[in-house]
């Protein structure tokens, strides 16, 4: 089976559903066409899932090699070829990927009127984008998805957002667009450094110091907007509320991870001597992101918000644990990342179903739930409890391990990131505190209805997912092994070579 | 003199010629009603003249005694132009029937025009780069007043009339100066005297500076920018297209090969002028088109900007920025002529508009017209998967190939500043709300060169290792001998 092209497959049959839809999707009667888009969009992604647990099953864990790898000239001129491939790094965010999409569409089956064939499309092509970006092994290709992103992403903050919708898309596009200018640059540069774009190729390339600093300052800037860290965040709380339920889900669950993965694939493995020398920056800038972004949080009115700046917050732990590079850190920020993606995918939706009901998102405007939504409480309840790090689901093991991962590195750091777990229950318990509990008092909640099976449909997975992650992590953490461990030991063996020791780094962290 | 005339070299441009002649004598008998019929056959004419380039390819000679110089890299462009002029003739088509301009000159002048260009891009000597650019820019002034009635239009003219011909004494004056300090005007001369390690004397770097000068203004490069918006804005809309494609290409064909070919040893001396007028104009066409409200004017700083990003290759200097320029032109022409098809169909109740305003809500009203739309706008923009962005990324590699980390990284700034006006299309096609539609149908031939472009955006990503084969090999007759 290995010469079947899986990854390809998996990456463009969305797109192949989205042109199917814009060509032959049409009909006299709106209703009926949109019905049948909806329906097209959700066997298209149900259907890439499905081929995509393929990749899951045969996937390899004891190897930490690029799997199910196809290789085709694209631009022979330059070297640059259509280079696919996964490790286990990467597999499990495809995987993340093609299992939020049809939620995704299944979550706007009633909540988007409006232009729902272009709406389909959108996410369809949203998702081979996605996809593409994970597997890519070429930096060109990566780039390529990478950036294409933004215009199916743009066209749905702007299109089905909320009021002030423009605002956001713009302020999402050219953020975005501004780091990922600056990483274009360095990829050229380390194409004429190398002669070669391919990443298994440039992973053993070995840059020279005085060049992996710029580097890594550029892919810094890229990622640090996409992950987001503080003080680059702020497109994202703007994002996320004016975003659609859908829109918002992706943003958190798939979007945000790029940043992660791309510090993983590129400036750890490439740069490790610049990413030794910035790591006390990076904690910095991360520390302050999980105290700051939670204090914030603590503070919003609009429950979207607050999930936006609790997002913040989480993946700064991601990135301590990424640059703390141990095998617990890392592990636990990859950890982190997919039950984020779960976690906060689901916070979105959990938002989403009764702002589909009341069209608010301000929590002044809700309380008492309990009485009229009992399941609705009880989901709530679930990924409230994930999302702050109860033990059992699969927001304590992430944390978890970053926070045994940087207590060997620096115990100021873990000690001011571990205070972020308390001020993120704080804010998550407040909040499910003021909309679920207390007394039904608004007048216009009365006639609110619980869950219906839609819905239900839509949260089991990511029920079933979040416990399995808390309960037995080592099916995860399995896949990723051995991919971690040589990422670790290449970074290690490459500044044991370096001529010149990141004296800078020692005098910050105090060592 | 007389043996190297070699007429095989230049059988298109000989085409060209006397095709417009008999041309210009069927429509003096046929009068305005033969306009079509013109029109049809300068069109057959040009695909007939790219049918001859692409059988003499891959030639690399001189002829008419040294004057001409038929190759590769010429060869490109020339496919080029003629791609554009053919087109733009096409747009034409209805609206001069529409406007009443259809009047059987304008295809003919638009054919001299094209005949100019081709001699511009294949001139090896002063003296004919003077010649085929004069009878491009005469032809042009005419075509910018085609409709003397309206002010606007004889506006356009005159504005651009004057600062040519400005340009073209700057141009002379530095042709002179190079004559007076060289005491040649061959290219092939020039480039054997640069080449041996003698200083370069002022006076010649005077006359370097006064021929950059008139070229830049040719291209529409900042400082010398000035006349583009106004000509843009007044000239009737086809004209402007036109001008937005052609003769940018051949004016961009013509530098590279005067700063690549006699100059190429002088390269320290001009990379900091190239430098310079590249970074103010995708500065200024970044920023001046934000505050636009009319879309010709809009396509007029845009354009000012894409040349300054193909300025980029040719700052770098090296064959890999030629093959960048040759890149950004093709996609630069093809994006073009998309959005002015766009512009073009732009009409209410037979009125053409052309306020940015007027695009509001064109997502639902014309559905297919918007998506293409959004296609160039989102490829001008330079975002991937789009194949604006592989015009971008190979001037940019070129950029840091050379070491020109400062342009490479002004460069990219300016695209997300330039980013936000290309959006502020899509965003007024598709988050707002219809005002009023623009008339239907838009005419058969304006689907199909629509269709056509938006595909070969989209698709030409694919297949970008064909179109580098062929800039590959175009670059680098440049850099021969």
């Amino acid at each position: 089976m290995t010469s079947w092209p899986i990854l390809s497959t998996i990456t463009f049959l969305p797109l192949a559903g989205a042109l199917w839809i814009l060509f032959f999707v049409r009909h006299e009667d709106e209703e009926l066409a949109a019905k049948n888009a909806r329906s097209m969009a959700l066997w298209a992604s149900l259907v890439t899932f499905l081929v995509s647990l393929f990749v899951w099953f045969n996937f390899d864990r004891s190897s930490a090699d690029f799997q199910f790898v196809e290789r085709f000239d694209w631009i022979p001129a330059f070297n640059v070829s259509y280079h696919m491939g996964v490790d286990g790094i990467s597999v499990m965010f495809v995987l993340l990927s093609t299992l939020l999409t049809p939620l995704c569409v299944l979550a706007s089956w009633d909540a988007v009127k409006r232009r729902v064939k272009e709406y389909m499309i959108a996410f369809l092509v949203l998702e081979t984008l996605m996809v593409g970006m994970f597997c890519a092994l070429d930096l060109v290709v990566f780039y390529v998805f990478f950036e294409g992103v933004l215009i199916p992403m743009f066209l749905i903050i702007g299109i089905w957002g909320g009021g002030r919708r423009v605002y956001a898309a713009f302020k999402f596009f050219l953020y975005t667009l501004l780091g990922s200018v600056l990483m274009l640059l360095a990829i050229l540069a380390m194409y004429y450094d190398a002669g070669t774009t391919d990443i298994p190729t440039l992973l053993a390339h070995g840059f020279p110091s005085s060049m992996q600093t710029w580097l890594w300052l550029a892919f810094f800037a890229s990622f640090a907007v996409k992950v987001p860290m503080w003080p680059v965040h702020t497109w994202l709380p703007d994002a996320h509320v004016e975003a659609p339920t859908a829109g918002s889900v992706i943003l958190a669950g798939v979007l945000l991870k790029m940043g992660g993965y791309g510090f993983l694939r590129f400036s750890l493995p490439m740069m490790p001597e610049a990413s030794a020398f910035f790591a006390p920056l990076v904690f910095a800038l991360s520390v302050i992101a999980v105290i700051y972004t939670s204090l914030v949080a603590l503070a919003q009115e609009d429950m979207k918000k607050l999930i936006a700046y609790s997002s913040v917050a989480h993946m700064g732990f991601v990135t301590i644990g990424i640059f703390v590079v141990n095998r617990q850190g890392i592990e636990g920020a990859i950890f982190q990342m997919l039950s984020h993606g779960v976690v906060s995918a689901a916070l979105f939706l959990i938002v989403g179903v009764i702002y589909d009901r009341m069209h608010t998102r301000l929590i002044e405007r809700y309380d008492g739930l309990i009485n009229r939504m009992p399941n609705y409480a009880l989901i709530f309840m679930i990924f409230m409890l994930a999302s702050v790090g109860l033990p059992g689901t699969g927001g304590f093991v992430g944390e978890f391990l970053v926070l045994v991962g940087v207590f060997q590195v620096n115990t100021w750091v873990g000690l001011l990131a571990a205070s972020g777990m308390v001020l993120g229950a704080a804010y998550m318990l407040y909040l499910y505190r003021r909309v679920i509990f207390g007394k039904m008092t608004k007048e216009d909640l009365m006639g609110i209805l619980d869950l219906n099976w839609r819905e239900k449909v839509v949260f089991a997975p990511l029920v079933i997912l979040v416990f399995w992650m808390g309960i037995y992590p080592v099916s995860f953490l399995d896949v990723m092994g051995p991919s971690v461990e040589r990422l670790i030991e290449q970074y290690e063996m490459s500044l044991a070579q370096a001529e010149v020791q990141p004296i800078f780094a020692g005098l910050w962290t105090g060592r | 003199m007389m043996p190297d005339l070699n007429i095989t070299a230049f059988l298109p441009e000989l085409f060209l010629a006397i095709a417009g002649m008999i041309l210009l004598m069927l429509g003096v008998f046929q009068g305005n009603r033969g306009t079509r019929l013109v029109l049809v056959l300068t069109v057959a004419c040009f695909a007939l003249a790219f049918l001859i380039v692409i059988f003499s390819m891959g030639r690399n000679e001189t002829a008419l005694g040294g004057l001409f110089i038929a190759d590769a890299f010429g060869d490109f462009m020339k496919l080029l132009v003629l791609v554009g002029s053919a087109v733009t003739l096409i747009m034409a088509l209805r609206y001069i029937e529409r406007e009443d301009m259809a009047r059987f000159e304008y295809p003919v002048l638009v054919l001299f025009a094209t005949l100019g260009m081709l001699l511009m891009i294949s001139a090896n000597d002063m003296m004919a780069l003077y010649l085929g650019l004069e009878l491009q820019s005469l032809s042009l002034y005419v075509v910018a007043a085609f409709r003397r009635d309206h002010l606007r239009s004889s506006e356009a003219g005159l504005k651009y009339f004057v600062l040519g011909a400005l340009s073209s004494g700057m141009l002379l004056y530095g042709i002179s100066m190079i004559y007076g300090f060289a005491g040649t005007t061959s290219f092939e001369g020039l480039a054997a005297q640069f080449a041996e390690e003698a200083p370069v004397s002022i006076g010649l770097i005077v006359g370097i500076v006064f021929l950059s000068a008139g070229l830049a203004f040719k291209i529409s490069a900042v400082p010398f920018h000035m006349w583009t918006p106004d000509v843009y804005e007044g000239a009737p809309t086809p004209v402007t297209a036109f001008f937005a494609t052609a003769p940018k290409v051949a004016a961009m064909a013509l530098i590279v090969r005067v700063m690549i070919g006699p100059f190429g040893d002088l390269v320290a001396q001009w990379q900091q002028i190239i430098w310079f007028i590249s970074v103010a104009s995708m500065i200024l066409g970044a920023l001046a088109a934000i505050s636009q409200t009319n879309i010709k004017r809009l396509m007029a700083y845009s354009s000012i900007g894409h040349i300054g990003y193909a300025l980029i290759g040719l700052a770098a200097g090296s064959e890999l920025g030629v093959n960048g320029i040759l890149l950004y032109l093709t996609v630069y022409i093809v994006m073009n002529l998309g959005t002015f098809a766009c512009i073009l169909c732009m009409r209410q109740k037979d009125v053409m508009v052309e306020r940015i305003e007027d695009l509001k809500g064109l997502s639902k009203t014309h559905p297919a017209m918007a998506l293409a739309l959004a296609i160039f706008m989102f490829s001008m923009a330079g975002i991937p998967p789009l194949v604006g962005f592989f015009g971008k990324f190979y001037v940019f590699l070129a950029a840091i190939e050379a070491e020109l980390y400062v342009l490479a990284v002004i460069g990219v700034l300016s695209s997300v500043v330039g980013a936000f006006y290309y959006l502020r299309i899509v965003k007024l096609m598709y988050f707002d709300d219809p005002i009023e539609a623009f008339d239907q149908p838009i005419g058969r031939e304006m689907s199909v060169i629509l269709a056509a472009t938006s595909l070969a955006i989209v698709l030409l990503t694919v297949g970008i290792a064909y179109l580098l084969d062929g800039t590959a090999v175009a670059a680098a007759s440049l850099f021969q001998g």
